[in-house]
């Protein structure tokens, strides 16, 4: 593991750290999540690259994945935070009082998975209406299907 | 969901019949939620002001004049203004002739693709990623592909490596030209508009030659390309590398020194390095503020590291410096597909394992094992081993990423794409921020957001 990396686990005794098809993975708990940015920012990661989630919806008991890709320029470094949220309200930390890039595709995950990002300043729906009931990409959301109706479609009753 | 049958059946009448579903016809569910609006509110917080007035990272605020009420007004810009480059629409507060806020409101175009692409094959997938960033199609095939291949823990043959490198090369230079031509055409260099698609032109007929489409290719898959290079493309490759230099010049000519150019682009919409590290922003707009970052470098993908070519960097991150910074990529990419014209490898253009490509069609008749695999690889596709990949790509537009989690079945369990433009966006009020309402256009424009990349 490279030494930065190294520096940065010695700091969080609880985060596991694994190695991902050649990528370096720190999964952490929840409550870590703020924290473990700040000092990943401060170890030289300056860009949060993304923020995103995965729903495990019945084969994990710990429902939601919020992943976060950090870049680092100055060290050419890229690490991956994943943190585990539970099934009833899942609450995570904002990181963009660090990086206020990740404010867009916080947004965007609160939209497709209803993931509530606290102490973000402006936590709307961004790609689906306002109005809009759901979530999405929750794997319990279904794809769905416009109702066409075809010329025949007045016999199906 | 409303129901089909439930919907008929609660019409009195079934002989009357809609022609077409309309949204918002059928009796509504949906409650309005208090989650707010993407829209200017009445009274907003702190940061989300600071966010609009563009300055949540640096407070350049220059413009201080006392401004009379009834100057002040929001001005409601696009989804389908012709200048917004598709379904962008802008919230923009001015008073008098300048900008004070600007907000982005995104969302018209969104198509659910990342929901798309979990209903779909690994082998389908890249007919959907391709639709994503319709001005780098062969982007997105190549995230995606490098995605399922690493987690295939497959690697692709030298041949297969060094045409992704050509054509996604040659797709960078078609999205540039696209980009100078509408960024002429905003601010009114018409020329350019129809200098810059007609040299896409050539690069379209040489996709459509080796790929059978213009656009949305299919072209690179998982496990290699779809097909090798067309007979005769090198010939064609030597056209366009004759051609482009003498119009690149040609284009020099019309813009570069042209005092109005230069006097719309210079100092306007400007994006300072600090500014765009914070904000997430990749691609031209990062380079032109001065910071050389390139994934082709940093992160060397599909042996591109072979190949002998610079990152050029701007310096003041202005329309002018994201204008020459595409211009000058263009120029590194002839370099790099000149190279690769000339080293092309020998040898087989996709994997030879047809547990994930296709076998070669003369094969079928003659081979029951070749027939099996093809039926099988495209009813049912092949299943990639459990794990999370993060790859990522240097676009056109800057990093596009392919974040692919499988759960070990013939299906991504979730495919989650980081599009440039859609983290590009977030500048716009930092560099619209105190500008003229007739810079708007500039800014956009130089930004090059494609809106199939923003809203996915």
């Amino acid at each position: 593991m490279n030494q930065i990396l190294e520096d940065l686990a010695g700091k969080f005794e609880t985060v596991t750290w694994e190695v991902s098809h050649e990528q370096d993975v720190a999964r952490l708990h929840v409550e870590d999540w703020f924290d473990f940015a700040g000092a990943a920012k401060e170890a030289g990661f300056e860009v949060c690259v993304d923020v995103t989630a995965v729903d495990f919806l019945r084969s994990r008991s710990e429902r939601y994945e919020v992943v976060a890709n950090l870049l680092s320029m100055s060290h050419r470094l890229r690490l991956r935070m994943i943190a585990a949220l539970g099934r009833e309200d899942p609450r995570i930390s904002s990181l963009t009082p660090l990086w206020p890039g990740a404010g867009f595709a916080e947004r965007e995950v609160y939209d497709m998975f209803g993931i509530v990002f606290d102490d973000h300043p402006d936590l709307t729906r961004i790609l689906m209406p306002d109005d809009w009931e759901g979530h999405p990409l929750r794997k319990d959301f279904g794809v769905g299907s416009v109702p066409v109706q075809f010329k025949a479609s007045h016999q199906v009753k | 969901m409303t129901d089909e049958k439930t919907l008929i059946k609660e019409e009195e009448t079934p002989t009357e019949i809609m022609d077409i579903w309309v949204a918002g016809t059928e009796e509504s569910q949906f409650q309005p939620t208090d989650e707010g609006s993407q829209e200017f509110g009445e009274d907003e917080s702190v940061y989300r002001l600071a966010d609009q007035f563009g300055r949540v990272i640096t407070d350049d605020y220059v413009f201080d004049d006392e401004v009379e009420e009834d100057e002040r007004m929001v001005v409601n810009m696009g989804p389908q203004h012709p200048s917004t480059h598709g379904v962008l629409r802008l919230q923009l507060e001015l008073e008098g002739e300048v900008i004070r806020r600007t907000k982005p409101i995104i969302g018209y175009l969104h198509t659910g693709m990342e929901k798309t692409a979990e209903q779909l094959t690994f082998s389908q997938g890249s007919t959907n990623v391709t639709r994503m960033d319709y001005l780098a199609p062969l982007h997105c095939e190549l995230a995606y592909s490098l995605a399922v291949e690493r987690l295939l823990d497959v690697e692709v043959p030298p041949r297969a490596a060094a045409i992704r490198v050509l054509m996604t090369e040659l797709n960078r230079i078609s999205s540039h030209l696209v980009a100078l031509a509408t960024n002429g055409m905003d601010i009114g260099a018409i020329s350019m508009m129809m200098y810059g698609f007609r040299e896409r032109e050539s690069i379209l007929a040489f996709f459509e030659k080796n790929t059978g489409l213009r656009m949305n290719h299919n072209f690179i898959r998982p496990g290699g390309t779809a097909a090798d290079l067309a007979p005769g493309w090198k010939d064609d490759v030597a056209a366009i590398l004759s051609d482009l230099p003498t119009r690149l010049a040609q284009y020099d000519d019309l813009l570069r020194e042209n005092p109005i150019w230069v006097a719309r682009t210079q100092g306007v919409g400007v994006i300072t390095a600090e500014e765009a590290i914070a904000l997430s922003i990749t691609g031209p707009a990062l380079r032109a503020a001065g910071v050389p970052w390139d994934i082709r470098k940093a992160f060397p993908y599909s042996g591109i590291e072979q190949y002998d070519f610079e990152v050029p960097v701007g310096e003041n991150g202005d329309v002018y410096d994201r204008y020459r910074l595409r211009v000058d990529e263009v120029h590194e990419s002839l370099k790099i597909v000149e190279q690769v014209m000339d080293t092309m490898p020998k040898g087989d253009y996709r994997v030879v394992d047809r547990k994930i490509t296709p076998p070669p069609r003369a094969r079928i008749d003659e081979s029951m094992e070749a027939l099996i695999h093809h039926f099988k690889l495209f009813t049912e596709g092949f299943k990639v081993p459990a794990g999370e990949t993060y790859v990522a790509v240097e676009s056109p537009r800057g990093e596009l990423g392919c974040y692919l989690v499988s759960d070990g079945e013939a299906r991504p369990y979730r495919m989650h794409t980081r599009a440039p433009s859609f983290y590009n966006l977030q500048a716009l009020p930092v560099a619209m921020a105190d500008s003229l309402v007739a810079d708007t256009v500039a800014t956009i424009a130089s930004m090059d957001p494609v809106m199939g990349d923003v809203d996915r």
